[in-house]
């Protein structure tokens, strides 16, 4: 990892915020908070992380990310659309009829890897096609990103448990640790996660903890990942729901609602300022 | 009398003969990989099985993991757990991105009649049939389950398949053809048609014997495919008779009786249905009690084909 690394990386998170602000547009609703709040996941994955070819998206030997949170889909296409899995111009075109950019991850997206939407089923998806990989004697990752309210479903503990059993160290999960419950507040007032790191620990992972918006520690976590053997991995990142976008920080309101003209104009200010 | 067989042992030895020629099959089971038969796989291919644990919803998702990186998975339960614990990964994982994902809903129906309502699936055929994409199959005996087996490994996408639990008499022979999607007449009779799928087809033909000798003629079709449905030869089957009946071992609500009905609804026909009259099961001594306790029986056939052609 290069000092120039994380420049670029963290140039190419700014770009991938202002294209999540494009693909929301004017009025038109959409999961700005937990977007903003896995950006710098998302931008590492795709731009330093992931092996894989927006020109040959079907390669198998491609490492697999899976947004099992995928609400937050508009972070990962705003980077497909970076990478060139499909033009930036159609971000716009985003949950509107016909659109391949659908309201949640769909598989007819080129770079989509799975449906997700329906919570709590993405680590699962994930563990089969890490199993997969074993099957096939193949190198690739997966990576799936969690959110932190959605760890209340109970078959990701199956699948914690599966993972754990079946000692898939290509497994990789990444909780986008928020702290924000839905529209309604704050996770720990209203559904309290408990130890989510211990939790995890117990289930037979082994655990990482960073701050989910510092792309030195989040290159740092998924490098030290691909040491473990014979476990899965998880690295709970520390975010804010709305990072980036001063008046949505930390704001349940914003985490689906529509912008208007000046807030889209702010949001931008602030991230080309941050 | 026709030979009986056990359609969850034909399933097994057959699923085992096909993962020899084909390594991309791969068998998950619930912790119930001794009823449904998935255990001859893991005795001889245990490379490819895996033991999920009783956790169903984990298990269907998987299996969404493994058919997109190219696997062609099973994924094996009870129906009323394969169906009912795991509905929501199987529309939104399997059935909207049409995975290649086969589901094995085993001990369906009463079949499993000593542990109850709990452990039989009633309805699963109409939950599975409303879930666009999904193909939905009842082998009618155990040599048209091995076919079935083999007709789902070359059909690429979601299918569901109902297996009964018992030895059901085989009313096929090996020379017959399954195609996924067509449905077969197994008797003829120009009278009225029985609509029939799964161990309601051998009541059908007890039934046939019977109202030949009061002069009815009934043909018997088996619906081994319940979607898509064969529905230009449902609509020719049903066109030169009296009236229609359907019969199932699953709910009248929705199930074979509700897709031959939406096929002939725009033709001037009258359709009796004969299947679990919108109730759950119970516990029973043996099969045979729940079978006629719920009336799936040749006597209820008889009495709605003798009402339609008076």
């Amino acid at each position: 990892m290069q000092k120039e690394d994380i420049r670029f990386l963290k140039q190419k998170a700014r770009i991938i915020r202002c294209n999540i602000l494009e693909t929301l547009g004017i009025g038109k609703k959409g999961h700005l908070g937990g977007s903003m709040s896995s950006a710098d996941l998302v931008t590492a994955l795709y731009f330093y992380k992931m092996k894989h070819n927006s020109k040959n998206p079907d390669d198998p030997d491609r490492d697999r990310f899976i947004f099992s949170k995928g609400h937050s889909v508009l972070a990962q296409y705003a980077a497909l659309a970076e990478c060139g899995y499909f033009p930036k111009s159609i971000l716009k075109t985003t949950k509107t009829l016909g659109s391949i950019l659908q309201g949640h991850p769909e598989t007819r997206t080129p770079g989509i890897e799975a449906n997700t939407g329906s919570l709590g089923q993405g680590l699962s998806i994930g563990l089969g096609m890490a199993i997969g990989a074993k099957l096939d004697h193949k190198n690739y990752k997966v990576y799936v990103i969690l959110g932190d309210g959605e760890l209340a479903e109970g078959q990701i503990w199956e699948a914690a448990s599966t993972a754990s059993f079946y000692k898939l160290d290509n497994l990789i999960a990444i909780v986008d640790y928020n702290k924000l419950l839905q529209a309604v507040g704050f996770l720990k007032k209203r559904y309290d996660m408990g130890d989510i790191r211990g939790k995890f620990a117990i289930f037979g992972w082994k655990t990482f903890e960073i701050n989910g918006h510092d792309m030195e520690e989040i290159l740092q976590a998924l490098n030290s990942v691909d040491e473990i053997k014979g476990a899965p991995s998880v690295i709970i990142a520390h975010t804010i729901k709305g990072k980036g976008v001063s008046f949505a920080e930390n704001n349940p309101a914003f985490h689906n609602a529509p912008l208007t003209k000046e807030q889209i104009e702010k949001a931008k200010a602030d991230i080309c300022n941050s | 009398m026709r030979q009986k067989e056990n359609l969850r042992e034909a399933y097994g030895k057959e699923l085992l003969k096909c993962a020899k020629e084909n390594n991309k099959i791969i068998a998950l089971d619930a912790d119930l990989c001794g009823s449904t038969k998935s255990i001859y796989i893991e005795k001889e291919i245990p490379a490819r099985f895996f033991e999920m644990g009783i956790a169903e919803q984990n298990m269907t998702s998987t299996a969404a993991g493994l058919a997109l990186v190219g696997k062609i998975p099973f994924v094996h339960s009870f129906a009323v757990f394969a169906v009912g614990q795991a509905y929501n990964q199987i529309r939104q994982g399997i059935a909207l991105p049409k995975l290649n994902v086969k589901i094995i809903g085993s001990s369906c129906g009463l079949s499993d009649f000593g542990d109850g309502a709990t452990h039989q699936s009633v309805e699963d055929i109409s939950i599975m049939r409303a879930i666009p994409n999904m193909v939905v199959i009842v082998p009618v005996d155990a040599i048209e389950t091995r076919k079935v087996v083999r007709a789902v490994i070359k059909y690429n996408g979601p299918v569901y398949i109902r297996i009964n639990r018992n030895d059901l008499t085989n009313v096929t022979k090996e020379e017959d053809s399954f195609e996924i999607g067509k449905i077969s007449k197994v008797a003829e009779g120009n009278d009225i048609t029985v609509f029939a799928c799964g161990i309601m087809v051998s009541q059908a033909l007890e039934a046939r014997k019977t109202l030949l000798r009061m002069g009815i003629s009934a043909r018997v079709v088996n619906v081994s495919t319940i979607k898509p449905l064969d529905i230009e030869n449902v609509k020719k089957f049903a066109k030169d008779v009296k009236g229609v009946i359907t019969a199932e071992e699953n709910t009248i609500i929705g199930g074979l009786g509700g897709a031959i009905s939406e096929a002939l609804s725009e033709e001037l026909i009258k359709i009796k249905k004969v299947g679990i009259n919108d109730e759950f099961g119970q516990s029973a001594n043996c099969y045979d009690d729940l079978i006629n306790y719920y009336g799936l029986t040749p006597k209820n056939i008889i009495n709605a084909a003798r009402e339609l052609v008076s």
